[in-house]
Protein backbone atom coordinates (compact mmCIF):
# COMPACT_ATOMS: atom_id res chain seq x y z
CA UNK A 1 0.00 0.00 0.00
CA UNK A 2 3.08 2.48 1.08
CA UNK A 3 4.16 1.90 -2.38
CA UNK A 4 0.60 2.59 -4.30
CA UNK A 5 0.08 5.71 -2.50
CA UNK A 6 4.11 6.67 -2.89
CA UNK A 7 3.42 6.48 -6.89
CA UNK A 8 0.58 7.96 -6.62
CA UNK A 9 2.00 10.42 -5.27
CA UNK A 10 4.83 10.67 -6.86
CA UNK A 11 2.68 10.69 -10.21
CA UNK A 12 3.45 13.47 -11.65
CA UNK A 13 0.27 14.86 -12.01
CA UNK A 14 0.88 17.89 -14.80
CA UNK A 15 4.33 16.01 -16.09
CA UNK A 16 3.00 14.96 -19.80
CA UNK A 17 1.21 18.67 -19.78
CA UNK A 18 4.56 20.25 -18.26
CA UNK A 19 6.46 18.67 -21.51
CA UNK A 20 3.87 19.69 -23.47
CA UNK A 21 2.98 23.06 -22.12
CA UNK A 22 6.91 24.30 -22.80
CA UNK A 23 6.92 22.50 -26.65
CA UNK A 24 2.89 24.17 -27.16
CA UNK A 25 4.35 28.05 -25.75
CA UNK A 26 7.59 28.02 -27.70
CA UNK A 27 5.87 26.53 -30.97
CA UNK A 28 3.22 28.91 -30.77
CA UNK A 29 5.53 31.94 -29.84
CA UNK A 30 7.54 31.14 -32.66
CA UNK A 31 5.11 29.89 -35.78
CA UNK A 32 1.90 32.44 -34.46
CA UNK A 33 2.89 35.05 -32.29
CA UNK A 34 5.97 36.26 -33.32
CA UNK A 35 4.74 37.08 -36.87
CA UNK A 36 1.60 38.87 -35.95
CA UNK A 37 3.30 40.92 -33.00
CA UNK A 38 5.45 42.12 -36.10
CA UNK A 39 2.22 43.06 -37.97
CA UNK A 40 1.21 45.13 -34.98
CA UNK A 41 4.48 46.57 -33.99
CA UNK A 42 5.29 47.35 -37.39
CA UNK A 43 2.27 49.09 -39.03
CA UNK A 44 2.70 52.09 -36.86
CA UNK A 45 5.97 52.37 -38.01
CA UNK A 46 5.97 55.50 -39.98
CA UNK A 47 4.14 57.23 -36.61
CA UNK A 48 0.69 57.25 -35.86
CA UNK A 49 -0.16 59.86 -38.59
CA UNK A 50 1.09 57.05 -41.36
CA UNK A 51 -0.95 54.64 -39.27
CA UNK A 52 -4.32 56.84 -39.65
CA UNK A 53 -3.94 57.89 -43.33
CA UNK A 54 -3.28 54.39 -44.49
CA UNK A 55 -6.57 52.92 -42.39
CA UNK A 56 -8.67 56.21 -43.51
CA UNK A 57 -7.59 56.65 -46.93
CA UNK A 58 -10.84 56.36 -49.24
CA UNK A 59 -9.88 52.97 -50.87
CA UNK A 60 -8.85 51.28 -47.55
CA UNK A 61 -12.60 52.21 -45.93
CA UNK A 62 -14.34 51.28 -49.02
CA UNK A 63 -13.02 48.01 -48.81
CA UNK A 64 -13.62 47.80 -45.45
CA UNK A 65 -16.58 48.65 -45.52
CA UNK A 66 -17.82 46.36 -48.54
CA UNK A 67 -16.20 43.70 -46.78
CA UNK A 68 -18.49 44.03 -43.15
CA UNK A 69 -21.53 44.49 -45.39
CA UNK A 70 -21.22 41.33 -47.01
CA UNK A 71 -19.84 39.22 -44.38
CA UNK A 72 -22.75 40.45 -42.41
CA UNK A 73 -25.23 39.50 -45.09
CA UNK A 74 -23.38 35.79 -45.53
CA UNK A 75 -23.87 35.45 -41.96
CA UNK A 76 -27.61 36.29 -41.95
CA UNK A 77 -28.24 34.08 -44.67
CA UNK A 78 -26.05 30.82 -43.26
CA UNK A 79 -27.95 31.59 -39.94
CA UNK A 80 -31.53 30.88 -41.84
CA UNK A 81 -30.13 28.23 -44.49
CA UNK A 82 -27.58 26.36 -41.92
CA UNK A 83 -30.18 25.75 -39.43
CA UNK A 84 -32.87 24.60 -42.24
CA UNK A 85 -30.17 22.30 -43.63
CA UNK A 86 -28.99 20.71 -39.92
CA UNK A 87 -33.07 20.20 -39.22
CA UNK A 88 -33.49 18.39 -42.99
CA UNK A 89 -30.51 15.92 -41.92
CA UNK A 90 -31.16 15.44 -38.59
CA UNK A 91 -35.08 15.53 -38.24
CA UNK A 92 -35.91 14.13 -41.89
CA UNK A 93 -35.13 10.71 -43.46
CA UNK A 94 -34.73 10.36 -47.58
CA UNK A 95 -32.79 8.47 -49.40
CA UNK A 96 -29.08 9.60 -50.47
CA UNK A 97 -29.37 11.33 -46.85
CA UNK A 98 -25.59 10.15 -45.55
CA UNK A 99 -24.37 11.30 -48.92
CA UNK A 100 -25.48 14.51 -48.53
CA UNK A 101 -24.09 14.68 -44.58
CA UNK A 102 -20.92 13.90 -46.02
CA UNK A 103 -20.89 16.79 -48.74
CA UNK A 104 -21.44 19.32 -46.23
CA UNK A 105 -17.79 19.08 -45.35
CA UNK A 106 -16.60 19.55 -48.86
CA UNK A 107 -15.99 23.18 -48.98
CA UNK A 108 -13.60 23.01 -45.78
CA UNK A 109 -11.61 20.02 -47.73
CA UNK A 110 -11.80 21.66 -51.33
CA UNK A 111 -9.02 24.51 -51.58
CA UNK A 112 -10.32 27.86 -51.60
CA UNK A 113 -8.78 28.70 -55.08
CA UNK A 114 -11.02 25.50 -56.34
CA UNK A 115 -14.16 26.66 -54.74
CA UNK A 116 -13.93 30.35 -56.59
CA UNK A 117 -13.02 28.65 -60.05
CA UNK A 118 -16.22 26.23 -59.26
CA UNK A 119 -18.73 28.85 -58.67
CA UNK A 120 -17.11 30.76 -62.05
CA UNK A 121 -17.68 27.69 -63.98
CA UNK A 122 -21.79 27.71 -63.22
CA UNK A 123 -22.29 31.40 -62.84
CA UNK A 124 -19.31 33.27 -64.90
CA UNK A 125 -18.74 33.89 -68.45
CA UNK A 126 -18.89 30.63 -69.54
CA UNK A 127 -22.06 30.05 -68.00
CA UNK A 128 -23.40 27.12 -69.53
CA UNK A 129 -26.40 27.76 -68.43
CA UNK A 130 -26.17 31.61 -69.53
CA UNK A 131 -26.01 33.22 -66.06
CA UNK A 132 -22.91 35.84 -65.40
CA UNK A 133 -22.45 37.51 -62.69
CA UNK A 134 -18.57 37.42 -62.25
CA UNK A 135 -16.93 40.47 -61.17
CA UNK A 136 -19.94 41.64 -59.69
CA UNK A 137 -20.78 42.27 -55.42
CA UNK A 138 -23.07 39.07 -55.44
CA UNK A 139 -20.29 37.03 -56.65
CA UNK A 140 -18.46 37.76 -53.73
CA UNK A 141 -21.09 37.31 -51.95
CA UNK A 142 -21.85 33.73 -53.61
CA UNK A 143 -18.06 32.69 -52.65
CA UNK A 144 -18.56 33.80 -49.19
CA UNK A 145 -21.72 31.46 -48.88
CA UNK A 146 -19.94 28.56 -50.66
CA UNK A 147 -16.70 28.59 -48.20
CA UNK A 148 -18.85 29.21 -44.59
CA UNK A 149 -21.44 26.52 -45.97
CA UNK A 150 -20.45 24.30 -42.71
CA UNK A 151 -20.32 26.05 -40.11
CA UNK A 152 -23.84 27.31 -38.49
CA UNK A 153 -25.05 23.38 -40.21
CA UNK A 154 -22.35 21.27 -38.11
CA UNK A 155 -22.66 23.86 -34.97
CA UNK A 156 -26.88 23.36 -34.85
CA UNK A 157 -26.40 19.97 -35.86
CA UNK A 158 -25.49 18.15 -32.57
CA UNK A 159 -27.58 20.26 -30.38
CA UNK A 160 -30.58 19.05 -32.71
CA UNK A 161 -29.73 15.33 -31.88
CA UNK A 162 -29.23 15.92 -28.28
CA UNK A 163 -33.05 17.54 -28.40
CA UNK A 164 -34.97 16.37 -26.01
CA UNK A 165 -38.31 15.12 -27.58
CA UNK A 166 -40.69 14.96 -24.24
CA UNK A 167 -40.03 18.46 -24.67
CA UNK A 168 -42.14 18.87 -27.96
CA UNK A 169 -44.18 16.17 -27.82
CA UNK A 170 -45.57 17.97 -24.63
CA UNK A 171 -46.43 20.91 -26.27
CA UNK A 172 -48.26 19.01 -29.32
CA UNK A 173 -50.25 17.60 -26.26
CA UNK A 174 -51.08 20.65 -25.18
CA UNK A 175 -52.51 22.13 -28.15
CA UNK A 176 -49.63 23.65 -29.67
CA UNK A 177 -49.12 23.60 -33.62
CA UNK A 178 -45.81 22.94 -35.80
CA UNK A 179 -45.15 26.57 -35.37
CA UNK A 180 -45.46 27.48 -31.97
CA UNK A 181 -43.44 24.70 -31.15
CA UNK A 182 -40.57 25.38 -33.55
CA UNK A 183 -40.66 29.17 -32.42
CA UNK A 184 -41.38 28.60 -28.80
CA UNK A 185 -39.64 25.31 -27.96
CA UNK A 186 -37.01 24.14 -30.59
CA UNK A 187 -35.48 27.49 -32.13
CA UNK A 188 -34.85 28.70 -28.23
CA UNK A 189 -32.60 25.74 -27.69
CA UNK A 190 -30.88 25.90 -30.89
CA UNK A 191 -30.21 29.94 -30.68
CA UNK A 192 -26.92 29.59 -28.68
CA UNK A 193 -25.31 27.11 -31.70
CA UNK A 194 -26.76 29.02 -34.21
CA UNK A 195 -24.86 32.06 -32.69
CA UNK A 196 -21.40 29.80 -32.24
CA UNK A 197 -21.95 28.84 -35.80
CA UNK A 198 -22.66 32.24 -37.20
CA UNK A 199 -20.06 33.85 -35.68
CA UNK A 200 -17.51 31.44 -36.65
CA UNK A 201 -19.05 32.18 -40.36
CA UNK A 202 -18.70 35.67 -39.99
CA UNK A 203 -14.81 35.74 -38.91
CA UNK A 204 -13.83 33.58 -42.14
CA UNK A 205 -15.79 35.92 -44.31
CA UNK A 206 -14.01 38.73 -43.08
CA UNK A 207 -10.69 37.28 -43.71
CA UNK A 208 -11.30 35.22 -46.80
CA UNK A 209 -9.20 35.82 -50.14
CA UNK A 210 -8.81 32.28 -51.90
CA UNK A 211 -12.43 32.09 -53.11
CA UNK A 212 -12.89 35.46 -54.01
CA UNK A 213 -9.62 36.60 -55.86
CA UNK A 214 -10.93 34.86 -59.32
CA UNK A 215 -14.80 35.87 -59.41
CA UNK A 216 -14.80 39.22 -57.63
CA UNK A 217 -12.68 41.23 -60.17
CA UNK A 218 -11.03 42.98 -57.28
CA UNK A 219 -12.96 46.72 -58.67
CA UNK A 220 -11.77 49.05 -55.94
CA UNK A 221 -14.78 50.98 -54.45
CA UNK A 222 -17.18 47.93 -55.60
CA UNK A 223 -15.88 44.63 -55.76
CA UNK A 224 -12.73 44.95 -53.37
CA UNK A 225 -12.64 43.48 -50.13
CA UNK A 226 -10.21 43.96 -47.69
CA UNK A 227 -7.89 41.41 -47.79
CA UNK A 228 -7.43 41.48 -51.21
CA UNK A 229 -6.84 45.73 -50.85
CA UNK A 230 -3.92 44.09 -48.34
CA UNK A 231 -2.95 41.77 -50.90
CA UNK A 232 -2.82 44.95 -53.81
CA UNK A 233 -0.54 47.03 -51.18
CA UNK A 234 1.76 44.31 -50.24
CA UNK A 235 2.68 43.53 -54.38
CA UNK A 236 2.77 47.32 -54.75
CA UNK A 237 5.79 47.35 -52.28
CA UNK A 238 3.88 49.11 -49.10
CA UNK A 239 3.76 46.34 -46.85
CA UNK A 240 3.32 49.28 -43.63
CA UNK A 241 0.81 50.59 -45.01
CA UNK A 242 -0.86 47.07 -45.58
CA UNK A 243 0.15 45.89 -41.89
CA UNK A 244 -2.18 49.29 -40.54
CA UNK A 245 -5.36 47.51 -42.48
CA UNK A 246 -4.42 44.28 -41.07
CA UNK A 247 -4.05 45.31 -37.10
CA UNK A 248 -8.10 46.50 -38.20
CA UNK A 249 -9.00 42.92 -39.17
CA UNK A 250 -7.27 41.38 -36.52
CA UNK A 251 -8.89 43.11 -34.28
CA UNK A 252 -12.27 42.44 -35.78
CA UNK A 253 -10.89 38.47 -35.51
CA UNK A 254 -10.18 39.07 -31.90
CA UNK A 255 -13.37 40.51 -31.02
CA UNK A 256 -15.49 37.65 -32.79
CA UNK A 257 -13.64 35.07 -30.99
CA UNK A 258 -14.03 36.64 -27.66
CA UNK A 259 -17.45 36.94 -28.56
CA UNK A 260 -17.66 32.99 -29.24
CA UNK A 261 -15.32 32.23 -25.76
CA UNK A 262 -18.89 34.42 -24.50
CA UNK A 263 -21.51 32.63 -26.64
CA UNK A 264 -20.10 29.15 -25.81
CA UNK A 265 -20.27 30.22 -21.71
CA UNK A 266 -23.65 31.71 -22.12
CA UNK A 267 -24.79 28.11 -24.34
CA UNK A 268 -23.47 26.35 -21.18
CA UNK A 269 -24.40 28.28 -18.50
CA UNK A 270 -26.99 25.33 -17.24
CA UNK A 271 -24.60 23.10 -17.82
CA UNK A 272 -22.53 23.53 -14.46
CA UNK A 273 -23.18 21.73 -12.23
CA UNK B 1 -50.74 15.16 -41.06
CA UNK B 2 -50.57 15.67 -44.48
CA UNK B 3 -49.83 19.31 -43.66
CA UNK B 4 -46.92 18.36 -41.68
CA UNK B 5 -45.65 15.52 -44.40
CA UNK B 6 -46.07 18.77 -47.09
CA UNK B 7 -44.01 21.21 -44.74
CA UNK B 8 -41.57 18.64 -44.50
CA UNK B 9 -41.34 18.05 -48.09
CA UNK B 10 -41.02 21.60 -49.03
CA UNK B 11 -38.51 22.18 -46.13
CA UNK B 12 -36.66 19.64 -47.85
CA UNK B 13 -36.65 20.98 -51.28
CA UNK B 14 -35.62 24.20 -50.33
CA UNK B 15 -32.35 23.04 -48.46
CA UNK B 16 -31.63 20.61 -51.11
CA UNK B 17 -31.85 23.17 -53.60
CA UNK B 18 -29.52 25.51 -52.06
CA UNK B 19 -27.17 22.64 -51.40
CA UNK B 20 -27.45 21.70 -55.30
CA UNK B 21 -26.82 25.66 -56.52
CA UNK B 22 -23.94 26.38 -54.20
CA UNK B 23 -22.40 23.40 -54.23
CA UNK B 24 -22.91 20.32 -56.67
CA UNK B 25 -24.07 21.54 -59.69
CA UNK B 26 -20.71 23.82 -59.78
CA UNK B 27 -18.60 21.22 -58.95
CA UNK B 28 -20.26 18.94 -61.69
CA UNK B 29 -19.73 21.99 -64.25
CA UNK B 30 -16.30 21.84 -63.33
CA UNK B 31 -15.57 18.11 -63.40
CA UNK B 32 -17.38 18.15 -67.13
CA UNK B 33 -15.72 20.74 -68.16
CA UNK B 34 -12.91 18.87 -67.50
CA UNK B 35 -13.17 15.42 -69.17
CA UNK B 36 -14.96 17.26 -71.71
CA UNK B 37 -12.28 16.96 -74.01
CA UNK B 38 -10.99 13.49 -72.91
CA UNK B 39 -8.94 12.14 -70.46
CA UNK B 40 -6.11 12.29 -72.42
CA UNK B 41 -6.35 15.91 -72.56
CA UNK B 42 -6.46 16.30 -68.82
CA UNK B 43 -3.65 13.72 -68.14
CA UNK B 44 -1.10 15.89 -70.54
CA UNK B 45 -2.38 19.11 -68.62
CA UNK B 46 -1.30 17.60 -65.12
CA UNK B 47 1.62 16.21 -66.43
CA UNK B 48 3.65 19.37 -67.44
CA UNK B 49 7.08 19.90 -65.84
CA UNK B 50 5.57 22.64 -64.47
CA UNK B 51 2.66 20.79 -63.01
CA UNK B 52 4.66 18.01 -61.81
CA UNK B 53 6.88 20.22 -60.23
CA UNK B 54 3.97 22.12 -58.46
CA UNK B 55 2.92 18.87 -57.22
CA UNK B 56 5.94 17.75 -55.56
CA UNK B 57 6.20 21.30 -54.27
CA UNK B 58 2.63 20.83 -52.44
CA UNK B 59 3.48 17.51 -51.24
CA UNK B 60 6.73 18.38 -49.94
CA UNK B 61 5.05 21.62 -47.90
CA UNK B 62 2.58 19.10 -46.61
CA UNK B 63 5.12 16.20 -45.71
CA UNK B 64 6.79 18.95 -43.80
CA UNK B 65 4.01 21.04 -41.78
CA UNK B 66 1.86 18.15 -41.27
CA UNK B 67 3.87 15.89 -38.76
CA UNK B 68 5.74 18.90 -37.14
CA UNK B 69 2.12 20.01 -36.19
CA UNK B 70 0.87 16.29 -35.46
CA UNK B 71 3.65 16.09 -33.07
CA UNK B 72 2.58 19.66 -31.63
CA UNK B 73 -0.84 19.05 -31.53
CA UNK B 74 -0.66 15.91 -29.41
CA UNK B 75 1.45 17.50 -26.92
CA UNK B 76 -0.59 20.65 -26.66
CA UNK B 77 -3.47 18.46 -26.28
CA UNK B 78 -1.68 16.70 -23.07
CA UNK B 79 -1.52 20.04 -21.93
CA UNK B 80 -4.63 21.55 -22.25
CA UNK B 81 -6.33 18.31 -21.19
CA UNK B 82 -4.40 17.54 -17.96
CA UNK B 83 -2.13 20.28 -16.82
CA UNK B 84 -3.60 22.57 -14.87
CA UNK B 85 -1.84 25.76 -15.32
CA UNK B 86 -2.56 29.78 -15.05
CA UNK B 87 -3.04 30.97 -18.53
CA UNK B 88 -4.64 28.31 -20.10
CA UNK B 89 -8.05 30.18 -21.62
CA UNK B 90 -4.89 32.40 -22.77
CA UNK B 91 -3.77 29.74 -24.76
CA UNK B 92 -7.07 28.50 -26.08
CA UNK B 93 -7.63 31.53 -27.63
CA UNK B 94 -4.03 31.52 -29.10
CA UNK B 95 -4.55 28.18 -31.43
CA UNK B 96 -8.01 29.58 -32.60
CA UNK B 97 -5.92 32.46 -33.76
CA UNK B 98 -5.07 30.87 -37.50
CA UNK B 99 -8.81 30.20 -37.61
CA UNK B 100 -9.73 33.66 -37.35
CA UNK B 101 -7.22 35.71 -39.31
CA UNK B 102 -7.15 36.01 -42.79
CA UNK B 103 -4.56 34.04 -44.87
CA UNK B 104 -3.12 37.21 -46.70
CA UNK B 105 -2.60 38.65 -43.16
CA UNK B 106 -0.52 35.27 -41.94
CA UNK B 107 1.71 36.34 -45.53
CA UNK B 108 1.83 39.19 -45.12
CA UNK B 109 2.96 38.95 -41.23
CA UNK B 110 5.35 36.64 -42.61
CA UNK B 111 7.26 38.96 -44.68
CA UNK B 112 7.71 41.39 -42.12
CA UNK B 113 9.51 39.27 -39.54
CA UNK B 114 11.72 37.64 -42.77
CA UNK B 115 10.99 39.54 -45.67
CA UNK B 116 13.75 42.75 -46.52
CA UNK B 117 14.30 45.35 -43.68
CA UNK B 118 12.40 42.63 -41.36
CA UNK B 119 12.77 41.64 -37.82
CA UNK B 120 15.20 38.97 -39.09
CA UNK B 121 15.46 40.13 -42.77
CA UNK B 122 19.09 39.31 -42.73
CA UNK B 123 19.16 35.59 -41.99
CA UNK B 124 21.66 33.53 -44.12
CA UNK B 125 19.47 32.20 -45.95
CA UNK B 126 15.93 32.93 -47.85
CA UNK B 127 12.55 32.38 -46.30
CA UNK B 128 10.57 34.98 -48.14
CA UNK B 129 9.89 33.97 -52.00
CA UNK B 130 11.64 30.39 -51.29
CA UNK B 131 10.36 27.26 -50.03
CA UNK B 132 10.97 28.04 -46.51
CA UNK B 133 8.17 30.94 -46.57
CA UNK B 134 5.74 28.29 -47.76
CA UNK B 135 6.61 25.98 -45.30
CA UNK B 136 6.09 28.90 -42.49
CA UNK B 137 2.74 29.75 -44.07
CA UNK B 138 1.05 26.42 -44.09
CA UNK B 139 2.48 25.44 -40.90
CA UNK B 140 0.88 28.37 -39.15
CA UNK B 141 -2.49 28.05 -41.23
CA UNK B 142 -2.89 24.24 -39.74
CA UNK B 143 -1.56 24.71 -36.37
CA UNK B 144 -4.93 24.01 -34.63
CA UNK B 145 -6.20 20.96 -36.30
CA UNK B 146 -4.65 18.32 -34.41
CA UNK B 147 -5.06 19.83 -30.71
CA UNK B 148 -8.72 20.31 -31.92
CA UNK B 149 -9.19 17.56 -32.80
CA UNK B 150 -7.57 15.59 -29.88
CA UNK B 151 -8.06 17.33 -26.81
CA UNK B 152 -11.64 16.08 -26.51
CA UNK B 153 -10.30 13.17 -26.62
CA UNK B 154 -8.11 13.12 -24.39
CA UNK B 155 -11.01 14.66 -21.60
CA UNK B 156 -13.34 11.97 -22.25
CA UNK B 157 -10.77 9.36 -21.69
CA UNK B 158 -9.72 10.36 -18.58
CA UNK B 159 -6.88 9.26 -16.81
CA UNK B 160 -7.44 6.39 -14.76
CA UNK B 161 -5.63 3.78 -17.10
CA UNK B 162 -2.21 6.29 -17.10
CA UNK B 163 -2.49 6.13 -13.44
CA UNK B 164 -3.01 2.47 -13.06
CA UNK B 165 -0.22 2.31 -15.16
CA UNK B 166 1.72 4.46 -13.38
CA UNK B 167 0.99 2.55 -10.33
CA UNK B 168 1.87 -0.85 -11.93
CA UNK B 169 5.45 0.75 -12.77
CA UNK B 170 5.17 1.47 -16.08
CA UNK B 171 7.52 5.18 -16.99
CA UNK B 172 5.95 8.07 -18.72
CA UNK B 173 7.13 7.02 -21.98
CA UNK B 174 5.67 3.71 -22.01
CA UNK B 175 2.59 4.88 -20.50
CA UNK B 176 2.23 7.40 -23.34
CA UNK B 177 3.18 4.35 -25.80
CA UNK B 178 1.17 1.86 -24.65
CA UNK B 179 -1.86 3.64 -23.07
CA UNK B 180 -2.48 7.10 -24.16
CA UNK B 181 -1.45 7.16 -27.70
CA UNK B 182 -3.84 3.92 -29.08
CA UNK B 183 -6.41 5.88 -27.05
CA UNK B 184 -6.38 8.65 -29.02
CA UNK B 185 -5.45 7.33 -32.14
CA UNK B 186 -8.55 8.06 -34.16
CA UNK B 187 -8.47 11.45 -33.09
CA UNK B 188 -5.20 11.96 -34.03
CA UNK B 189 -5.89 10.60 -37.47
CA UNK B 190 -8.57 12.81 -37.68
CA UNK B 191 -6.86 15.62 -37.65
CA UNK B 192 -4.15 14.81 -39.76
CA UNK B 193 -6.42 13.82 -42.38
CA UNK B 194 -7.95 17.62 -41.89
CA UNK B 195 -4.65 18.77 -41.60
CA UNK B 196 -3.53 17.45 -44.89
CA UNK B 197 -6.39 18.71 -46.54
CA UNK B 198 -5.67 21.93 -45.28
CA UNK B 199 -2.12 22.45 -46.25
CA UNK B 200 -2.55 20.96 -49.66
CA UNK B 201 -5.08 23.54 -50.58
CA UNK B 202 -3.48 26.35 -49.32
CA UNK B 203 -3.56 29.64 -51.06
CA UNK B 204 -4.09 33.05 -49.82
CA UNK B 205 -0.66 32.96 -47.18
CA UNK B 206 1.26 30.87 -49.62
CA UNK B 207 0.54 33.41 -52.31
CA UNK B 208 1.64 36.23 -50.57
CA UNK B 209 4.95 34.32 -49.82
CA UNK B 210 5.66 32.44 -52.58
CA UNK B 211 6.80 34.89 -55.18
CA UNK B 212 5.38 32.55 -57.65
CA UNK B 213 8.20 30.84 -59.73
CA UNK B 214 6.93 28.63 -61.60
CA UNK B 215 9.20 25.09 -61.44
CA UNK B 216 10.71 26.42 -57.88
CA UNK B 217 8.20 28.16 -55.61
CA UNK B 218 5.09 27.57 -57.36
CA UNK B 219 2.42 25.20 -55.54
CA UNK B 220 -0.77 23.39 -57.19
CA UNK B 221 -2.83 26.03 -55.95
CA UNK B 222 -0.62 28.92 -57.24
CA UNK B 223 -0.61 26.91 -60.57
CA UNK B 224 -4.59 27.04 -60.60
CA UNK B 225 -4.59 30.63 -60.53
CA UNK B 226 -1.84 31.10 -63.01
CA UNK B 227 -2.90 28.70 -65.35
CA UNK B 228 -6.45 30.66 -65.14
CA UNK B 229 -4.95 34.34 -65.25
CA UNK B 230 -3.35 32.62 -68.64
CA UNK B 231 -6.75 32.00 -70.16
CA UNK B 232 -5.42 28.15 -70.05
CA UNK B 233 -8.97 27.60 -68.76
CA UNK B 234 -8.42 23.77 -69.63
CA UNK B 235 -5.28 23.80 -67.89
CA UNK B 236 -6.79 25.48 -64.81
CA UNK B 237 -9.71 23.39 -64.69
CA UNK B 238 -7.65 19.92 -65.07
CA UNK B 239 -5.26 21.18 -62.15
CA UNK B 240 -8.66 21.85 -60.13
CA UNK B 241 -10.18 18.26 -60.75
CA UNK B 242 -6.94 16.90 -59.19
CA UNK B 243 -7.01 19.31 -56.35
CA UNK B 244 -11.11 18.62 -56.08
CA UNK B 245 -9.93 14.69 -56.00
CA UNK B 246 -8.18 15.14 -52.91
CA UNK B 247 -10.79 16.96 -51.14
CA UNK B 248 -13.44 13.68 -51.70
CA UNK B 249 -10.64 11.63 -50.42
CA UNK B 250 -10.60 13.58 -47.75
CA UNK B 251 -14.17 13.48 -47.17
CA UNK B 252 -14.21 10.23 -47.62
CA UNK B 253 -11.64 9.54 -45.14
CA UNK B 254 -13.07 11.94 -42.30
CA UNK B 255 -16.45 9.78 -43.04
CA UNK B 256 -14.79 6.55 -42.44
CA UNK B 257 -12.62 7.77 -39.35
CA UNK B 258 -15.62 9.24 -37.47
CA UNK B 259 -17.68 6.71 -36.48
CA UNK B 260 -14.21 4.71 -35.36
CA UNK B 261 -14.02 8.17 -32.92
CA UNK B 262 -17.04 7.69 -31.88
CA UNK B 263 -16.24 4.21 -30.19
CA UNK B 264 -12.90 4.32 -29.01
Amino acid sequence: MTTLALNLRGRPAGRPGALGLGVSTLWLSLIVLLPLAAVVARSTEGGLDAFWSAVSSRQAVSALRFTLLVSLVTTLINAVTGTLIAWILVRDRFRGQRVVNALIDLPFALPTIVAGLTLLALYGPTSPVGIDVAFTQFAVLLALLFVTLPFVIRAVQPVLIELDREMEEAALSLGANARTVFLRVILPNLVPAILSGAALAFARAVGEFGSIVLISGNIPFETQVASMFIFKQIESDNPIGAAAISVVLLALSLVVLIGIRGLGRWGARHDRR
Amino acid sequence: MTADRRWRIGLRALGLGYLALLLLIPIGVVFYRTFENGLGAVYDSVTTPAAISAFSLTLTVTAIAVPLNTIFGVLCALALARGRFRGKALLNAIIDLPFAISPVVVGLALILVFGRGGWLGDLPFQVIFSVPGIVLATIFISVPFVVREVTPVLKEVGDEQEQAAATLGAGRWQSFWRITLPSIRWGVAYGVVLSVARCIGEFGAVSVVSGKISGETETLTLLVEKRFQNFDLAGAYAASALLAFIALATLLAMTMINPRRDDA
